[in-house]
């Protein structure tokens, strides 16, 4: 194997980490209030309201029974405008943002289900504040299993990553494509191939560390 | 009167609607607590207690009826001071409900925090609460690592941290063992003593109103159907979810088939075992007892006991005026005298 090829999947590499660390962290920024929106507003949520659960959780729905590809084209005119191109892996970031936020939600929304609702209850009595009780128990006491979706989440955004390397995207998705797909080089496709298996153990590995250092429950 | 009472429910009702069919969990209540006092509400499974407590801080909206706080109407006031006014009112759960996440001091912490209390000023409070409820050295403890009875030590000292006037207890000891139940219901009875706090205290064990409260209201069915000074309804129950709640509902299917039952309560005037001795011995009849519950306070006995009365008048009269003499409280009939 050439030095050149090395060179190219270590680029690959930082490219891969760079769109999904990015687009991760711009769709927790959207998907952590929209799945806390969506889960204090639904039925025995501390602000029940129908109407904007039925319209945040339509949103969600909608855009995560789009396939991620078809997503992506879709919105390509979008991604042009913010970004000013739709090839490489900064415009790559648009649409996994699109895709991921609501996904982010939905887990999110899922990690708070999980906070005891007498615990809620407990704070109610106390004369909290609906937004207290959202930062001051909801999410702190969801902790833990909010990083657990986050390592999912993040596994998943690098497998669309890897997807949009097939339609102009950058990182080793877009050199699995180009090696493995169009010149058949098989060795090369499996290399990046392993690659993103790696990274994405090492993210489980990571989350679950952080996760054993914060829960409390636990030890 | 009416400057001592603290709490006054009016007409309260709360109705459910699940799947179309309407469920009365409250039904009409009428109910005064006292300053200072430690009141029960005591009711077998679903008889609306946890839905008529929480009413009381408006965790459930009342469908209907009113619940004065001091002399605020509370279904009237906004959100704000509904705020305030909770901070007036300390909850404690069977459950505990304290935040896994947090550790001991900064579970106690929480209530200051959010009424905006300092951090120093906070930190310094919720040590002197933990002193009380006697849990210092498990400050830095997460819940994870506390005993049941612990949990609700740190649970009671967070209730208190904001110095509320009224502590509403909702099954606080009902995932206790007997010896950890006694341990915080004498913490409970403490703090009443020592702080004033009004307690109101939520209960389907009759032990458990017997040991500490003062009056107790008796609810079946969204109603309260007995309310009084608990020794009065423990001796003499009028109504018969007290008397079955009394007598626990096991010892009540054993005396129910046809016997003649006499269901004696001890308030402490003799102990238990030389009583049943001497009256087999002053009698001469042999005594079935069919239940007892009872418990010895510095050899005293306090409780209630069925036994089986003889069949022949005169021996049942003997027995009768056997306990006539020693002022021992009794009465014919387990199930309905
Ligand atoms: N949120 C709710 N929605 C619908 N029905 C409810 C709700 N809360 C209580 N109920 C109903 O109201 C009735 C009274 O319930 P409640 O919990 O107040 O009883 P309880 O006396 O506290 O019983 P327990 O000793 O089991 O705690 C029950 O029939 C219950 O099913
Ligand atoms: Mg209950």
């Amino acid at each position: 194997m050439t030095q050149e090829l090395w060179e190219l999947l270590g680029k690959g590499i930082l490219e891969t980490l760079y769109m999904v660390l990015v687009s991760s962290a711009v769709a927790y920024v959207i998907g952590i209030p929209l799945g806390v929106l969506v889960f204090v507003t639904d039925t025995g949520g501390i602000c029940r309201n129908r109407a904007v659960n039925f319209i945040f959780g339509g949103i969600i729905n909608l855009v995560r029974s789009v396939p991620f590809l078809i997503l992506l084209v879709a919105i390509l005119p979008f991604t042009r405008l913010v970004v000013g191109t739709t090839i490489g892996s900064t415009a790559t970031i648009v649409p996994l943002v699109a895709a991921a936020a609501p996904y982010v939600a939905r887990m999110v929304e899922s990690s708070l289900k999980e906070v005891d609702h007498g615990v809620v209850e407990a704070a109610q009595a106390m004369g909290s504040s609906n937004f207290q009780i959202i930062y001051k128990v909801l999410l702190p006491e969801a902790k833990p299993s909010l990083v657990v979706g986050a390592t999912i989440s993040l596994a998943t955004i690098l497998g669309y990553s890897a997807m949009a390397g097939f339609v102009g995207g950058g990182g080793l998705g877009a050199i699995a494509t180009n090696y493995g797909y169009y010149r058949y080089d098989s060795e090369t496709m499996l290399i990046t191939v392993l690659l993103l298996v790696l990274i994405v153990q090492l993210f489980q590995e990571v989350g679950l560390r952080l996760v054993n250092h914060i829960d409390k429950r636990i030890k | 009167m009416s400057e001592d009472r603290i709490i006054k429910l009016e007409h309260l009702s709360k109705k459910f609607q699940i799947k179309g069919t309407e469920v009365t969990a409250v039904d009409q209540v009428d109910l005064e607590v006292g300053r200072g006092e430690i009141f029960g509400i005591i009711g077998f499974s679903g008889a609306g207690k946890s839905t008529l407590v929480r009413c009381i801080n408006l965790l459930e909206r009342p469908t209907e009826g009113a619940v004065y706080f001091d002399d605020t109407d509370l279904m009237s006031v906004g959100q704000a001071e509904l705020k305030k006014i909770r901070q007036k009112m300390g909850m404690i759960f069977q459950q505990f409900n304290l935040l896994e996440q947090r550790n001991v001091i900064d579970n106690v912490c929480y209530p200051l925090e959010i009424a905006g209390v300092k951090k120093a000023e906070r930190l310094e409070r919720a040590r002197e609460l933990l002193k009380i409820v006697d849990l210092s050295e498990k400050e830095k403890a997460y819940p994870s690592r506390l005993s049941g009875g612990q949990k609700q030590r740190v649970a009671i000292a967070r209730a208190l941290a904001t110095n509320p006037e009224v502590l509403l207890c909702d099954e606080a000891t009902s995932a206790l063992d007997p010896i950890t139940t006694k341990s915080i219901l004498e913490l409970l009875k403490k703090i009443n003593q020592d702080y004033g706090v009004t307690i109101i205290v939520i209960t389907h064990e009759m032990k458990v109103a017997e040991r500490i409260c003062d009056r107790i209201a008796v609810m079946s069915e969204g109603k309260v159907v007995e309310c009084g000074a608990v020794k009065e309804i423990f001796l003499n129950p009028k109504s018969d979810t007290a008397r079955r709640l009394i007598l626990s509902d096991d010892q009540i299917d054993e005396s129910g088939q046809g016997r003649k039952v006499l269901r004696i309560a001890f308030d402490g005037q003799s102990s238990f075992e030389p009583f049943i001795s001497s009256m087999t011995v002053h009698t001469g009849i042999m005594i079935n007892i069919l239940g007892a519950n009872t418990e010895n306070i510095g050899g005293k006995a306090y409780g209630q006991m069925l036994i089986e009365a003889p069949k022949e008048e005169a021996s049942l009269q003997k027995i009768k005026e056997f306990l006539t003499e020693k002022g021992i409280y009794f009465e014919e009939g387990g199930k309905s005298a």
